[in-house]
């Protein structure tokens, strides 16, 4: 076998300029498939992570209904103590949860007692706030960050700060209309200003749930969702089937369930933009599949057709047909292996060249977001497999036409 | 025991309609170590016959025996491996593997073919280049050497397997005088200090007046049979 391999090789050396521009060719489509799963990698989980991180969490548990009625945020569709006491027997058992936020999440009217707008808010308790969205502080523009907020704060949004001219320090007013129809009025000073981001509850503003509880004269536990961050959420998968199977067999009275639980990727509209950049990735590998095998296959077919006196002679001396279909397909096992090689490290260094230059980009309302590629070794290997693997495939046809070549016609060929 | 039987063997080729008979029932045997060519004009077998005796294409009909074996009827495979073993080649145009060094192209049917260990592959394939007297050349390319240059390599590579039966198509033809004569020389002391049996196809006379037997062919039909003096071997 190494003697195969190594007449291979002498073959390849023969037509260096023709290996040397099928291998590079090779390379380019290895350099641009791992550079696109890299960066693409990077720019999703810079932006789940943005998602996940800023507002949602990892996963979601409301009552049931509660999400297809979002947009009216039905204070009806709340947990109730039992409910949130059920989830939190279960919360403080799973290993994997770093933490939870228990939400209230209420509609209300918006007032700087000149002017008066509608205002969707979300009730947090800080402490869990924070540990469940790490990020959420990052997206204070103005105003003191420390300890996200206190009682008798309101953090607004950055439409409503600059369409009504709020500052910080600013008196305003919030009235809601509670569960059962009645309203009530609480007044609050502007903390700071958040800034939007895409998806739901992007464009909230904030209050302590205590206050959420005195507007709404809420009186026993009650919330309206809770959100979970995992340690890791590569386990996100598992934790979520746990839950569903834990919290889902919880019936009702009526035998209806009482929970939902919800991914991130169920509720952010992010999700469909990752499926897509997969499907991206999926598009670029058949891209590179089809390069290597049309280039191996120009090559083989004419490396073979070049050679036929050779293989005529070999054939003679008595080499057996699958020494012969080897030794071609060793060749393009070769060239294969050496299009993957330059091209993974070609790929591995603008990796690291990328981001030891820190280079940032603007996504949407979110500026100066840190490209920061990464790529794990499964892609590596996956796609240097397939790359060799469709080289070995490539150079089978021609191979196989050489073994069958008839020595008598290939020795006369000129 | 002879080394080629043939008996009442025949060859045919069809294209379509057309059926052309290359050999048409020919009997002969040829004898170890012994210095054998086929002659004849163009079209009259020569080449078929060798290309039959070297398993590169079978009989169409008729009985070949070549060092004890039936031959008629190997399959592809067995056809290459019985090559491998037993048959050595020269060509007209030497065939010498252009990407492999003067010493290489003669390791390789000991390398590639019967799977020889390296120590004992690299001392066979000395002595054959020093017997070729290319022993100083074993580092060269083919592009580096001259055409009978060549043709000694291919010598050395053709009886590096301890091939009892070598297959030589028009070996001087690409020749000058002088070189051919040479080359000729060589073979018959190849054959002497090896006892290795040489079977030419040939118009060339410097062969023809070297060998011990002759065939002559004519339109695939065996016209002559002659012993001849050529040969110096006892």
């Amino acid at each position: 076998m190494l003697n195969i391999f190594r007449f291979a090789a002498q073959n390849l050396l023969r037509y260096k300029r023709r290996t040397l521009l099928t291998s590079m060719l090779i390379t380019l489509g290895v350099v641009a498939v791992l550079l696109f799963i890299s960066v693409s990698g990077s720019f999703k989980t810079l932006m789940v992570g943005q998602i996940t991180d800023s507002m949602l969490g990892h996963i979601q548990i409301h009552k049931k209904g509660y999400l297809a009625s979002v947009d009216s945020m039905p204070l009806n569709r709340n947990l109730t103590s039992k409910q949130i006491a059920k989830v939190k027997q279960f919360l403080e058992q799973e290993e994997t949860v770093e933490s939870y936020s228990m939400r209230i999440r209420l509609g209300a009217m918006f007032s700087n007692f000149t002017e008066t707008t509608n205002i969707r808010l979300n009730c947090v308790t800080p402490k869990d706030e924070i540990k469940t969205a790490p990020l959420l502080t990052e997206r204070i523009l103005q105003g003191d960050k420390e300890g996200l907020i206190k009682q008798g704060e309101i953090l607004i949004p950055e439409l409503i700060a600059k369409g009504m001219g709020v500052k910080i320090g600013d008196a305003i007013v919030l009235v809601a209309n509670n569960r059962d129809g009645s309203v009530n009025g609480q007044n609050f000073i502007v903390r700071g200003v958040l800034e939007g981001i895409s998806g739901p509850g992007g464009r909230d503003g904030m209050i302590h749930i205590d206050d959420a509880k005195t507007l709404l004269r809420i009186g026993a536990a009650e919330v309206s969702e809770i959100a979970i961050r995992l340690k890791d959420i590569d386990q996100l998968t598992t934790v979520f089937a746990r839950l569903q199977a834990q919290l889902g067999s919880i019936k009702n009275q009526q035998g209806l369930p009482v929970f939902e639980v919800h991914s991130w990727e169920s509720i952010s509209p992010f999700f469909n933009i990752a499926k897509m950049i997969d499907l991206m990735t999926f598009f670029i590998k058949i891209m590179l599949v089809a390069i290597v095998l049309v280039s191996i296959m120009n090559v083989m077919i004419m490396a073979v057709y070049e050679r036929i006196n050779e293989i005529g002679t070999i054939s003679a001396i008595g080499t057996l047909p699958n020494k012969i279909l080897g030794l071609f397909v060793v060749e393009g096992f070769l060239i294969g292996l050496l299009g993957t090689a330059v091209g993974t490290v070609i790929s591995l260094t603008s990796i690291a060249v990328m981001n030891m230059t820190q280079i940032s980009f603007d996504f949407g309302r979110q500026k100066g977001l840190l490209l920061a590629p990464t790529i794990n070794a499964v892609d590596v290997i996956f796609v240097a497999l397939i790359v060799i693997a469709i080289a070995v495939i490539a150079s089978l046809q021609p191979a196989w036409k050489a073994a069958r070549m008839d020595p008598i016609a290939a020795l006369k060929h000129v | 025991m002879s080394i080629v039987v043939a008996k009442q063997l025949v060859k045919t080729y069809v294209t379509g309609d057309i059926k052309v008979e290359a050999i048409r029932g020919v009997d002969f045997s040829i004898e170890p170590a012994s210095f054998v060519s086929f002659i004849g004009p163009s079209g009259s077998g020569k080449s078929t016959l060798l290309n039959m005796i070297g398993c590169l294409d079978p009989p169409t009909a008729g009985q070949l025996q070549v060092a004890g074996q039936e031959i008629t009827n190997l399959s592809r495979r067995n056809a290459a491996r019985f090559r491998g073993e037993h048959i050595g080649f020269v060509f007209q145009d030497f065939n010498l593997i252009p990407v492999l060094t003067i010493f290489e192209n003669v390791e390789y049917p000991l390398q590639m073919v019967q799977n020889w260990p390296r120590g004992e592959r690299r001392k066979r394939v000395k002595e054959m280049l020093d017997a070729v007297g290319m022993g100083d050349q074993g580092h060269k390319y083919p592009r580096q050497i001259s055409g009978g240059q060549k043709q000694r390599v291919a010598i050395a590579r053709a009886l590096v397997t301890k091939a009892k039966l070598v297959l030589a198509d028009e070996p001087t033809a690409n020749l000058d005088r002088e070189t051919a004569g040479r080359i000729i020389d060589l073979m018959k002391q190849m054959r002497d200090e090896f006892e290795t049996t040489f079977v030419f196809s040939t118009h060339d006379p410097r062969i023809v007046d070297n060998v011990e037997i002759i065939f002559a062919l004519e339109d695939g039909i065996l016209r002559r049979h002659e012993q001849v003096g050529g040969g110096d071997h006892a």
